[in-house]
């Protein structure tokens, strides 16, 4: 190694947060290997007497635990012949073409066997897999999940923030712990906050099994997706576990009633150094079809907790998408990860998740961090409470449902309050905890458990104990609600409860719409088809989509700029030609004194008009201020102002700011002086070009002033309310309308 | 269609606030009932998803048995927990006892984690 220290421009690279990121060599022996292992089988199937006698090259009596689950379980026999002599390429065709009906795919892939379709998987672009993805998910409408967790378990957080979830349109709302026994509460408090904003929202509370499980049979929470599957036996088995283990896991949750997804993704068996040199996407092919053969109706995967493995080698992230596609494959239910954060970049973090958004998927996140990156108990998202804004944006701006929509900021604040004080009554009612008021209100205002100060969280456990031995069910919520005050939310609690009970929400892909219906492979199969088909949002859905609350039309921007307004700047006549060689006309826009009061930059046009003023007046000249009402244009304007003026110089200034210095004798878009920019021009700026101006009419000439330089997205900040501000101006244009004095009585 | 009940025989419809109100709401007004499971079962299966379909017909045995014992069978077929005899007897007590799905996939996995050494 050269000491000798690189060139400061890669030094300048090496600084940028992307490089906080690993990247690995690429190393089959490892695992360490995205979409095709050298070591990966042959894909093949040998059947004899209606048995799997052969499969991926593996002999029956040499069948691991997986491979034997998923030969005798997993493969639909009558479609394998058909689907393994397709050759690798006819197969991926067929997942992509829209021409191609989902059933048909989903019936081939039914008998294809995990080596085959790793294989298919392996050859789709991006694209492509943004194509098979929009057609073979089970269900038409995209949902989202989110996580709902804090550092502190602080129940009236939880339940605050649970509600902000729910109104933000999350159909599944994810929370665990810290402290482990602190569970029960948990769960009840993200039970009554998300009641609160909204109907059908699934709970769960992700615990080590038997307590999951009890949680459900309670009725606190309703589906679960942490009982995990790994693609090699050794790994398997480390994690205390086998296929017929899970298979029965599986059955248990359903017996209770309670909607599962197991849980898988790139990564794991790399991480447990126990990938057998295969690549990811071949062992994920194992999990997914030990997925289908066990029963489960969904799969969480994408990475997972595995999700930086697999973004750190070549070709990872396509690996990751081609994990959610081959689940949509099988006919199950896809919730595609997207909830660790991979990358340490923004532009990466969001090249991993786009693709998904766009093409959508049931969950498009398992687990969208709804909270603060610090408060995530499962570890950051790879999108958070930092990014909902963000997250609607890209909704907006692609024009696609990602699951979310904006919510009224009052709104917000109300159902935060709702959810703290439903919260906070249940808990006292049942003799579980008391809070304070000031507990309560530092809750609602919260944007993070650190917004709490010092809790008690001894209370908690004490209060998640009490429910816990207590034997509590999700009945005694529902009487502690209604009988303090909360009567609708108990009336929520209670239909859901029966909802469930129907068992419809055991459907692949199943979640409950907040008028309870359920939607899943049964009630609302995708069914894209090509351009013109499958999911569109609704006139409504797309409102809520497109109407974030960040965005101002012409009339938000009246209002505002109203309240800017000050009896200044009087129309005082006709304006006249001077003759005082250091007269300089300042010509302003039509809409000055009359609908706009403030500049870009925030400052006032009256305080702009008097530091151009003083700026003339330190040269030595008198300044004067016409308003043009004839046209827009800061060009004519200036040069209009500069034929009026003793000197032959004017300024031309418009309401939003932008200002130059013009002459008689020059055509319109040839100025001497140009503020281009500006939302950044200061006080001082326009008191330079003022003196400057001054320094023209007697002569000289000045240096000219240096336009302040950003280097931020300006123009994205500020270009909506140039357009309104430019409305408001074109509105006030008269064509043939002679210039005015204004006033300039308390200008300075 | 006969109207859902829950394991506690109770129609689903009587599950209000009202009821609730008038204490007449427990656990087992809570539970499926294994008809509801294999109802689903039908449907799975006529979405052209068999093992789901497989998955909701064991629970609806399993919904037969309390929790604690679900649990301790979940237990006896984690790895290296049973000897083959002990999940084969397992299975046998199960399918007397009205399980024979759960009886037959604790059969297989006595003969799989014998082959593979997973068992106790």
């Amino acid at each position: 190694m050269s000491s000798e220290q690189p060139v400061g421009r890669i030094r300048f690279m090496d600084r940028q947060r992307v490089n906080l990121d690993g990247f690995a060599v690429e190393d089959a022996d490892l695992g360490l290997i995205a979409l095709r292992s050298p070591h990966d089988p042959e894909p093949g199937l040998v059947i004899s007497d209606g048995q799997v006698v052969e499969m991926d090259g593996v002999p029956a009596a040499d069948f691991d635990s997986i491979d034997a689950y998923i030969a005798r379980h997993g493969l639909d026999l009558a479609a394998a012949p058909e689907a393994m002599a397709l050759t690798d390429v006819q197969f991926a065709r067929l997942a992509v073409d829209p021409g191609v009906p989902r059933a048909e795919v989903i019936r081939l892939s039914g008998g294809a066997t995990p080596a085959k379709l790793a294989r298919v998987l392996a050859l789709l672009t991006p694209p492509e897999l943004g194509m098979a993805m929009a057609k073979l998910r089970a269900r038409r409408t995209p949902g989202n999940q989110a996580h709902v967790t804090n550092r502190l378990d602080d129940p009236l957080l939880l339940a605050a923030d649970s509600a902000t979830a729910a109104a933000f349109g999350f159909r599944e709302i994810e929370t665990t712990v810290p402290v482990l026994g602190d569970a029960p509460s948990n769960a009840v408090a993200c039970l009554i906050g998300a009641a609160v904003a909204a109907q059908g929202v699934l709970i769960q509370c992700s615990v080590e099994e038997a307590l999951e499980l009890e949680l459900g049979m309670r009725g606190l929470t309703s589906y679960a997706e942490t009982v995990s599957l790994y693609g090699t036996e050794q790994v398997f088995t480390d994690g205390d576990d086998t296929p017929w283990s899970k298979a029965f896991l599986t059955s248990a949750y359903a017996s209770r009633g309670m909607k599962m997804r197991v849980s898988s993704g790139a990564g794991a068996e790399v991480l447990m150094a126990g990938a057998e040199r295969k690549s990811m996407l071949y062992l994920e092919a194992r999990c997914v079809a030990l997925a289908r053969a066990i029963g489960a109706q969904g799969v969480q995967n994408g990475g997972i907790d595995g999700a930086s493995v697999a973004a750190s080698v070549p070709g990872g992230l396509r690996e990751l998408m081609a994990e959610n596609v081959m689940v949509m494959m099988r006919n199950l239910e896809s919730c595609s990860g997207n909830d660790a954060l991979m990358s340490e970049s923004d532009m990466r973090r969001t090249s991993r998740t786009l693709p998904i958004v766009l093409a959508g998927s049931d969950f498009v996140f398992s687990g969208f961090g709804s909270i603060q990156r610090y408060d995530n108990m499962f570890g950051p998202s790879n999108f958070n409470a930092e990014d909902i804004d963000d997250f609607l944006a890209m909704q907006r701006d692609w024009g696609i449902d990602g699951g979310l929509r904006t919510v009224p900021a009052a709104r917000i604040g109300e159902l935060r309050r709702d959810a703290a004080l439903a919260c906070r009554a249940v808990y006292a009612h049942l003799g579980l905890a008391d809070f304070s008021d000031e507990h309560v209100e530092l809750a609602v205002d919260a944007a993070g458990s650190k917004d709490l100060g010092e809790t008690d969280t001894l209370a908690v456990v004490a209060a998640a104990h009490a429910i816990r031995e207590g034997g509590l069910t999700v009945v005694d919520i529902v009487a502690a609600l209604d009988e303090t005050g909360y009567e609708a939310e108990a009336e929520r609690v209670v239909e859901m409860t029966r909802a469930r009970l129907a068992g419809d929400y055991l459907q692949t892909s199943a979640i409950f719409d907040e008028q309870l219906r359920v939607l899943s492979l049964v009630t609302d199969p995708n069914d894209y088809a090509g351009p013109g088909t499958g999911y569109r949002p609704s006139a409504q859905r797309q409102r809520e989509i497109d109407e974030i609350r960040q965005a101002r039309g012409v009339d938000d921007l009246r209002a505002e700029q109203a309240l800017a307004a000050v009896p200044l700047l009087a129309a005082a006549g006709p304006a006249q030609a001077g003759q005082d060689p250091r007269d300089v006309v300042i010509g302003v826009s039509p809409a000055v004194g009359r609908d706009v009061w403030r500049c870009l930059s925030g400052l006032s046009v009256p305080d702009v008009l008097g530091e151009l003023l003083a700026g003339l007046e330190e040269e030595g000249c008198a300044g004067r201020v016409v308003r043009f009402n004839n046209t827009v244009d800061l060009g004519r304007i200036g040069l209009a102002a500069a034929r009026l003026a003793g000197s032959g110089i004017g300024i031309g200034l418009q309401g939003k700011g932008t200002a130059l210095i013009h002459r008689r004798d020059l055509s319109p878009l040839a100025n001497l002086e140009l503020y281009s920019v500006a939302p950044a021009v200061t006080p001082e700026l326009y008191r330079l070009l003022g003196a400057n101006a001054a320094r023209h009419a007697k002569g000289a000439t000045p240096d000219p002033a240096r336009n302040p330089y950003t280097d931020e997205a300006i123009e994205a900040r500020y270009h909506t309310t140039v357009i309104a501000l430019m409305a408001l101006e074109r509105a006030w244009v008269r064509a043939g309308s002679p210039a005015e004095e204004l006033s300039m009585k308390g200008l300075r | 269609m006969t109207e859902t009940r829950s394991l506690s025989g109770k129609p689903v419809g009587e599950l209000t606030l009202d009821a609730v109100r008038r204490g007449e709401v427990s656990l087992p007004d809570l539970r499926i009932h294994p008809e509801t499971l294999d109802r689903q079962a039908s449907v799975a299966q006529a979405h052209g998803n068999p093992q789901l379909a497989g998955n909701l017909r064991r629970a609806a045995e399993l919904t037969l048995l309390p929790d604690d014992e679900v649990l301790a069978i979940y237990e006896a077929l984690r790895p290296h927990r049973s000897t083959p005899e002990q999940l084969t007897a397992l299975a046998e007590s199960l399918a007397g006892r009205g399980l024979p799905r759960c009886a037959a996939l604790l059969t297989e996995a006595a003969e799989v984690y014998a082959r593979r050494g997973l068992a106790g």
